[in-house]
């Protein structure tokens, strides 16, 4: 199958390269741009870990084609720590709190969250919960997910984080 | 391996007319592409292999949420997490926003379209029956022109619709429904975003206590979306009182055959649907006003 | 010393020591996305393999073309049984005893099973060509039903050792049996039974479920054609075994066999042993001179790997009339699917069922088990399940449930009754288990205590009353369970893998600038190796946490180890790192003494050094000691500072916990709400409780997900119908529950540092909690035992035959 020329933005740089239109985005960044962070876990759009943030929405790259986001503006986790290095507030977050274990649906869960906290500033547990739905994570039963997106709300809003007790 | 597409041949048209010109010269062939997520999943799997897609993202004629006299027409590729979001559709048709946030996940919702919910036939999805409750039209175009079909006649059955081959939906047409009415969708689940084990939407309204207009639809309790009109014109007249909704939920059961499967046998789903008619029922009427 | 002179107490906390909630080392890469995973390797020249898989469950191969594939342009070769023979792989060697086709050899025995292996430059193409290999097959009678296994006439699914009457595990009774395995004292049990007051019966199954972690199995297989050597990176939880297993099936010697395991997504048991995928890519990279990369997709693995549980277990208690237990007696029937690849100790085909007598003081006990095969995918041993304790516990904890019932007795009430005392440890169990220690009332007290156990069964009551009124249709439920774990394999004369003895190491070399390396031969996919051990080094050595590098994984420089599965890294290779640490430690003090001009015994230590006893402003360091081990040692010893264990460990562990659980069921619907979830563990010394709460979170979501609606399942031709997200339940954000952890804390007295383990006890005594729970709720309608997954349509049915509908 003949090959079409994409170009977007990943991680604020301008790429360019040659796709069949079959080439799912996740392959694209993994295999092409080698932006090995976001992660395969299904074949069914259920699980997230291949979460990215696309033209400021949410996305799951394993369910779309490369060539169907020609020109967009992509954010993956490798985009996320700070120019000089620190790390973003949920980056640091999910440390604090235990977010992680095996660390295979931690890009994929800080992506979602990180845009669940442009579309809401201040989200209480259940609307985490809700805002996290489309995210498997197998080893943390999500409690400490939970407190680390609620810890980097705190740390962005410029606020004190109370860690709920247990 | 399941999740690697078969090849095809990508298309990406500017304008309507060039898309349904396209999708009629291919035919079989082709496939009309709007959010993906249910067309890519069906193609990762094999179940689909589509050798053309024809790409409805670069048309902007199927955007946008607008009013037009009495009826709001929401562009095809309107997505769910758009139609959430819209302050307009939440203050007219709260039905809408209540049953999108209740489709697959958020980052489904913010690719997965309105028009690609409706026009597939997949007796799982939850607009269908939304539609068909809210009375709604679908706008349909082809090469040879435009036409209206009511979502109460388009659907024949598991992935068979009244679109024919060459047409797309443009527009869904809805009736805003006058002040007072209650609405509510209740969707019984194994966990959220899953496809219903059976839902119930419900629009009624009161006058003088008891219920002056009522429509129903059922969600993935058949191979299509089910209007069920016996059961509403059973609750015509009453004050929805238990005797009352027991007969409307006997004649809501009856009109259900649906699938066993791993949400659980069919007899259990049918009485399914009893139940979330009857809680959505009663969600609607608290939300009614005289 | 002056006031700026930091404290013990201060000095102590700077090393991050044990007990501490020290971050973890390794999120600073996940939380970048710069883990390395193996999908992440990328090697020059490297080619993709992908299987056809068979779609039949049960099918002999009339014929195999793997023509149109081979001429796909990119795909570089098609391997088939035939293939593999010439190599004397087509069949490999279980963990279990047994044998397992790695590709379809004649015939197929359970669907998706692997029939070719195409190996294309990339992954899209070889996804094509595998698509285009041509099988014709001839469907025969599959079998899924383990209880119809060994009828006269059940369909013979193993040709290969159809004649065979005896197996690894002793005498075959029928073609599609397995083994028999027993434990106990019969004839005491049958006694004891015969004599009874009252008796329970019942039978309880345990469904078949998978493990599912995030990331699927792969590997890369790169073998060089001129040195002769093979490198092997995979998803390995035993990257020492997979080594052995692998240099003795393919014959190229150990010491050319590199195997590395680098960060696995996830492992709960799914990742121990060898699967078709990493054999096929061996030989592919064998044949084709280039690296080959295999990952398989999420219903590839839920469907061929290893699977877990489905255990058939009936199951009897006697008791005395005041409540008192006197015998256990269970008879279970395994389905093992269509090979025996259960990843056992070798003299265990049905793991450490024994446990089942559980945290209670029964006098006589007696299992029977009997393996089958089935038209369904190989495995059994995975999921967090200590080696089949999670089947034992649900089974002894329902079992006391409905004896509980039967009594008239409070289930927790009944349980108190019959826990082992604490003046009773360490106890030997009627199976003959020596269990270290435990202070089960204190437990029990303490948790029902903390959830007002009283007034939960007060609410309930009420409750009970308005749902006969008709002023509500939930019925709130209370699910206790005490559970006791064995893990921690274990002792060289009880376990071995494949005859390698079940010991594991540490190897901690210190530099001289006082920083040093541990390597392991446990292999962490989650559990935070690389924080915890180097805690134990802390709080040993006296050098910071965070200056103590710990690697696992790479067996060209790790230290021989049996991997991480069974909760067992912290009971073994914790135990070696505490040995090695004090061989270390012991050298130091030598050093010291040097240094200091003192014999050996006028020192005393003092956190992180070494002083004079009565003069406590003359010491050395650990830091300066390493210094002093590189520059100049006392005459005659040699320099350098570090030591390797080998630790065999004298017995098992024993883990325990009290959980209790409310729910909250709709009778009309059959949805469960889990209301509170309070989970208090015991395991031993805790040595990071962040790490533990962790853990436990994570276990009871397993539990969770299994009690309330995980399954495999077949349909009665073989297909399985619950192979992809769409179906097999993983619970979300929304529906998990919050969770409450608790601990009390009640050392090991044989382990070096007191700590027991706990990865797995979320999981054995959650299921058991959430079921009980479910069941209580309709107790009072007089149910004795709903089985589970308790999803909504079978909790509705439960109701529909009580007739609340």
């Amino acid at each position: 199958m003949s090959k079409s020329q994409v170009s977007m933005t990943v991680n604020g740089r301008a790429v360019e390269a040659l796709v069949e239109p079959r080439t799912l985005l996740i392959h694209f960044l993994r295999e092409q741009l080698n932006l090995t962070g976001s992660h395969v876990g299904c074949d069914t759009s259920h699980c997230g870990a291949c979460t990215v943030d696309l033209d400021g929405k949410s996305v799951k790259s394993c369910t779309m084609f490369a060539v169907q986001v020609n020109g967009a503006d992509i954010r993956t986790i490798e985009g996320m720590a700070n120019a000089d290095g620190t790390l973003h507030a949920l980056q640091e977050g999910f440390r604090e709190m235990h977010g992680l274990q095996c660390g295979f649906c931690t890009p994929g869960m800080i992506m979602r969250a990180y845009r669940l906290l442009q579309e809401n500033k201040s989200p209480n547990e259940d609307e985490i919960r809700f805002g996290i739905a489309g995210n498997l994570c197998r080893c943390t039963g999500y409690q400490n997910i939970v407190k680390a997106i609620q810890y980097a709300a705190a740390k962005i809003n410029g606020v004190p984080f109370q860690e709920a007790a247990e | 391996m399941h999740m690697i597409p078969a090849a095809f041949t990508y298309h990406r048209p500017t304008s309507v007319q060039e898309a349904v010109s396209l999708l009629a010269r291919l035919g079989e062939e082709g496939r009309a592409l709007a959010g993906g997520h249910s067309l890519i999943p069906m193609m990762k799997l094999r179940l689909a292999a589509p050798q053309h897609l024809v790409d409805l993202a670069g048309l902007s004629e199927l955007r946008g949420i607008r009013d037009d006299g009495g009826d709001i027409v929401v562009g095809a590729m309107t997505t769910q997490h758009e139609l959430a979001a819209s302050d307009l559709l939440g203050a007219k048709i709260p039905l809408l926003r209540e049953a999108s946030l209740l489709i697959a996940d958020p980052q489904v919702r913010y690719v997965g379209t309105l028009g690609g919910n409706v026009a597939n036939g997949d007796p799982g999805n939850d607009m269908p029956a939304i539609m068909i409750c809210l009375d709604a039209s679908y706008e349909v175009m082809s090469e040879t022109g435009r036409r209206r079909i009511a979502a109460r006649a388009f659907y024949q059955g598991a992935y068979l619709t009244a679109l024919g081959t060459g047409e797309i939906l443009t527009g869904i047409r809805i009736p805003v429904p006058p002040a007072g009415h209650g609405q509510a969708y209740e969707k019984l689940k194994r966990k959220i975003g899953d496809y219903a084990t059976a839902a119930a939407a419900v629009i009624l309204s009161f006058s003088g206590g008891t219920v002056k207009s009522c429509s129903i639809g059922l969600t993935n309790v058949a191979d299509k979306p089910l209007w069920a009109e016996g059961a509403a014109d059973i609750l015509i007249g009453s004050a929805l009182d238990p005797a009352t909704v027991k007969r409307a939920v006997a004649a809501a059961e009856a009109i259900t055959s649906p699938a066993s499967d791993a949400r659980g046998p069919a007899h259990y789903r049918t009485k399914m649907a009893g139940v979330m008619l009857a809680r959505a029922l009663a969600r609607a009427k608290e939300r009614a006003r005289n | 010393m002056n006031d700026q002179t930091p404290t013990s107490a201060q000095r102590a906390e700077a090393l991050q020591g044990m007990g501490c909630r020290r971050k973890r080392v390794e999120d600073i890469r996940f939380v970048q996305g710069k883990g390395n995973y193996v999908d992440d390797l990328k090697l020059p020249g490297m080619l993709y393999g992908d299987f056809t898989r068979s779609p039949h469950a049960h099918a002999r191969i009339k014929k195999i073309d793997t023509a149109k594939a081979a001429a796909v342009p990119g795909v570089v070769a098609v391997l088939t049984a035939e293939t593999l023979k010439t190599v004397n792989l087509a069949w490999m060697p279980t963990l279990a005893g047994d044998v397992q086709m790695v590709l379809a050899d004649g015939k197929v025995l359970f669907q998706n099973q692997e029939v070719a292996f195409v190996i294309a430059e990339d992954r899209y193409t070889a996804a094509d060509a595998a698509d285009m290999v041509e099988v014709e097959y001839e469907a025969l009678p599959a079998n899924v039903d383990p209880l119809k296994a060994m009828t006269p006439d059940a369909s013979v699914i193993r040709e290969d050792i159809k004649d065979k009457t005896e197996g690894a595990h002793g005498k075959r009774k029928h073609y599609n049996h397995v083994f028999n395995w027993q434990a106990g004292d019969k004839a005491a049990t049958d006694a004891a039974f015969g004599k009874a007051d009252v008796t329970i019966r019942e039978f309880i199954v345990y469904p078949r479920v998978h493990p599912c972690p995030l990331e699927t199995c792969q590997c890369v297989a790169s073998f060089d054609k001129i040195k002769g050597e093979l490198t092997l990176w995979g998803t390995f939880q035993a990257p020492h075994v997979i080594r052995t297993v692998g240099s003795l099936i393919s014959k190229i010697p150990e010491h050319k066999i590199h195997v590395i395991a680098p960060d696995i997504g996830g492992g709960f048991g799914n990742k121990v042993g060898a699967y078709s995928g990493y054999i096929c890519a061996i030989v592919a990279s064998i044949v084709t001179g280039r690296p080959v990369k295999w990952t398989e997709d999420r219903i590839e693995n839920l469907s061929t790997t290893a699977f877990a549980r489905d255990f058939h277990m009936e199951m009897e208690i006697a008791c005395t009339r005041d409540g008192r237990v006197t015998a256990l007696r269970c008879y279970t029937i395994a389905d093992h699917g269509a090979f025996d690849a259960c990843a056992n100790a070798s003299k265990w085909p049905a793991g450490l069922f024994s446990i089942i007598t559980g945290s209670y003081d029964f006098p006589a006990a007696h299992v029977s088990v009997d393996g089958v095969y089935t038209n369904k995918a190989p495995g059994g041993v995975a999921y967090r399940c200590s080696f089949r304790v999670t089947e034992a516990a649900y089974c002894i904890e329902r079992a006391m449930d409905i004896m509980a019932q039967k009594l008239g007795m409070d289930p927790a009430e009944f349980r108190v009754k019959n826990l082992i005392r604490r003046e009773q440890f360490p106890y030997t169990s009627a199976m003959g288990w020596q269990y270290d220690s435990g202070d089960y009332h204190t437990a029990m007290t303490k948790a029902m205590e903390t959830v007002n156990y009283k007034k939960l069964r007060e609410e309930q009551k009420a409750k009970q009353a308005a749902f006969r009124r008709g002023d509500t249709r939930e019925l709130m439920g209370i699910g206790v369970a005490f559970f006791t774990e064995i893990v921690g394999a274990g002792p060289s004369r009880n376990c071995d893998i494949l005859g390698i003895a079940m010991f594991d190491s540490a190897e901690i070399r210190i530099h001289p600038t006082g920083t040093g390396v541990c390597r392991l031969g446990t292999k962490s996919q989650g559990q935070g190796h690389e924080t915890t051990y180097a805690q134990i080094i802390a709080t040993e050595l006296g050098l910071a946490a965070d200056n103590i590098t710990v690697e696992e994984g790479n067996t060209d420089t790790a230290p021989y180890g049996l991997g991480t599965y069974g909760s067992r890294s912290t009971p073994v290779s914790g135990a070696a790192t505490a040995m090695a640490c004090r061989k270390i430690k012991s050298k130091a003090q030598m050093i010291a003494a040097y240094m200091l001009e003192v014999h050996d015994d006028d020192l005393e230590w003092d956190v992180d050094r070494f002083r004079v006893k009565g003069n406590p402003e003359r010491f050395k360091t650990m830091t300066e000691l390493a210094w002093a081990a590189y520059h100049e040692v006392p005459p005659g010893m040699e320099p350098g500072l570090e030591a390797v264990n080998y630790y065999d460990p004298p017995n098992f562990t024993f883990p325990f916990g009290a959980y209790i659980c409310v729910v909250d069921v709709d009778v009309d619907t059959g949805m469960t709400k889990v209301r509170r979830f309070y989970a208090l563990d015991d395991c031993g010394t805790r040595i990071n409780p962040m790490i533990i709460e962790g853990q436990v979170h994570g276990g009871l979501t397993e539990a969770f997900g299994i009690a309330m609606g995980q399954e495999l399942h077949y349909d009665p031709e073989g297909n399985i119908t619950t192979a992809s997200f769409l179906d097999y339940f993983l619970p979300t954000a929304v529906e998990t529950p919050k969770w409450e952890t608790d601990w009390t804390t009640t050392p090991s007295p044989h382990h070096p540092i007191g700590a027991k383990g706990v990865g797995e006890s979320p999981n054995v005594g959650g299921v058991p909690c959430f079921s009980n729970a479910v069941n209580d709720a309709f107790k009072f309608l007089g149910s004795t035992h709903i089985q589970m997954p308790h999803d909504q349509w079978r909790t509705w049915a439960a109701a529909d035959k009580l007739g609340l509908h």
